[in-house]
């Protein structure tokens, strides 16, 4: 099989949600001396992010996007094992995210970590119900680049403006960018808060947090 | 009292009320403010009698009880399991009692909402699991005396049809109301899950439900082309609680764009597309549940 062919297939393997020829498909890229990040790269990641954008056109929906975000994580674990034991550090950047206190919704909120993985991010995810404060003291011992919040009520929305408060509060503001998200949320409110970044949906936040560390 | 059913056969349009964590929020934003809104029912049942006032005066025939999250397994993500019973009884009896005092010939009909888990192999949730989740919230329910179940708000097809199936097995007399959730999308109306209208209307009916029908969603104007679309695949009445459009937050307040006159006059459409009980969800205040029920009912 051809570097491409293994590519396409691993692509179409993601988005059927197929996680057991994604696996193969990963196995058989490195035993065939592919990278591990070229492999994930051209094969898997535009598979995924494929997924991603039908699931924000709304072409399809939470049940194929949990499959295939399934497939990719089986996938991550096997090529990180194997960049791990190259000696390889496989780092896009690093993210802090949750839910905000007094909101106990999460699918959202971990379909965007399932994208960032599969993106490449170092991802800690503190779950929901999640403090400003405990926001800042998480990221500040990840040593996170990006704080992402997620609000799904317009009752909890006020922790994301509180965060950005205490940040300043903290003269930690320029240390991090921010990015909101959830369906009551709006790039208005990002804006009035004063968040770095507003992701409409999980692929557009990945998107927006690859911006955000470039620029 | 006259049977709810068979008014609805006869072709009587109901009323149904509106939303009920505003309220709760403007009466007990202390206790609940970031916890679970079924606390009230626990140390609060005197607000649970006023909001079932506010929404009996305003007209509305049916007036639902305070157990959206009710459930086992939602109510485990508040530690609150353990109460399961408590919450729901008090729910029931609370508005029970304003229905029998003002003498209306309204009903109290119980809220059921999703176990926000799961399925597999989506989620860690075994069918069998699910079911009993809503079989045990629902025979408190039921003993309790509610009058309708609502199971109501759902995205799963196969949660919903668990719970229908739930509520037939307690009592296959109770009447039973099923409502999903749908978002428009660029091939039709689906829920989160991407269950089509069609595909509601045929599981729904084949579980059992009396009625079935949606809530929440994106304002009125939509719930207008689901209830046409629901008529193309289905015999069964239908309800239609629409949300009063997407809030807005100005200074902190969440501000919705549909006022009562604006979802009164539209509810006409709702009549004309053949819809048996119109209520309101998000939003929605016993201001537009009167402004609704002087439009439809005269």
């Amino acid at each position: 099989m051809t570097k491409e062919e293994i590519y396409q297939l691993a692509q179409d393997a993601i988005e059927k949600g197929d996680a057991e020829t994604a696996a193969n498909m990963a196995r058989l890229g490195l035993d065939s001396g592919i990278g591990g990040i070229e492999l994930i790269d051209n094969g898997f990641i535009p598979g995924i992010n494929k997924v991603g954008d039908l699931f924000g056109e709304g072409q399809l929906f939470l049940p194929e996007l949990i499959m295939s975000a399934n497939a990719m994580q089986g996938v991550i674990d096997i090529i990180n094992e194997s960049l791990e034991k190259a000696g390889i550090k496989q780092n896009q950047g690093k993210v802090v995210i949750g839910t905000v206190e007094g909101d106990l919704h999460d699918i959202g909120k971990t379909i965007v970590v399932s994208l960032l993985k599969a993106n490449g991010f170092a991802v800690k995810d503190l779950g929901r119900d999640v403090s400003a404060d405990r926001f800042i003291k998480e990221a500040e011992a990840f040593g996170a680049n990006i704080i992402g919040t997620s609000a799904l009520l317009t009752t909890t929305m006020s922790v994301q403006k509180e965060l950005e408060d205490k940040l300043q509060e903290k003269g930690l503001r320029n240390k991090y960018k921010t990015i909101v998200g959830g369906a009551p949320v709006t790039e208005r409110w990002a804006k009035r808060i004063g968040a770095d970044a507003y992701a409409s949906d999980a692929a557009d936040g990945v998107r927006k947090i690859k911006e955000l560390l470039q620029g | 009292m006259e049977q709810f059913l068979t008014r609805i056969h006869r072709g009587e349009i109901l009323i149904a009320d509106g939303a009920m964590g505003s309220l709760l929020m403007a009466r007990a934003k202390d206790l609940i403010k970031g916890k679970c809104p079924e606390l009230v029912n626990l140390s609060r049942p005197d607000i649970l009698e006023e909001v079932a006032a506010l929404y009996l005066d305003a007209g509305a025939d049916i007036i639902q009880t305070n157990t959206f999250g009710g459930s086992p397994l939602k109510l485990e993500d508040y530690s609150l399991q353990d109460n399961m019973e408590e919450i729901n009884r008090t729910a029931v009896n609370a508005v029970r009692k304003i229905v029998d005092e003002r003498g209306r010939n309204a009903y109290v009909s119980a809220s059921c909402g999703p176990s926000g888990k799961m399925l597999r192999p989506y989620g860690p949730i075994a069918p069998d699991t699910m079911y009993d989740n809503f079989f045990r919230q629902l025979r408190v329910i039921i003993d309790a005396g509610a009058d309708i179940i609502c199971i109501e708000t759902m995205t799963d097809i196969q949660e919903a049809v668990l719970a229908v199936k739930a509520a037939k097995t307690i009592s296959p007399s109770i009447p039973v109301m099923a409502t999903m959730t749908f978002d428009l999308k660029p091939r039709g109306f689906f829920t989160m899950m991407g269950v089509s209208i069609s595909k509601a209307a045929a599981e729904l009916e084949t579980a059992g439900a009396d009625i079935i029908g949606s809530n929440c969603g994106n304002g009125i104007e939509n719930m207008i082309k689901i209830a046409h679309e629901f008529k193309n695949y289905s015999k069964l009445p239908l309800i239609i609680q629409a949300n009063a459009g997407l809030p807005e937050i100005i200074d902190g307040k969440a501000i919705y764009p549909e006022t009562p006159g604006f979802m009164a006059e539209k509810s006409k459409e709702l009549v004309a597309a053949g819809v048996s009980i119109i209520g309101g969800c998000c939003g929605t205040t016993p201001r537009h549940i009167g402004a609704i029920r002087s439009v439809v009912r005269g």
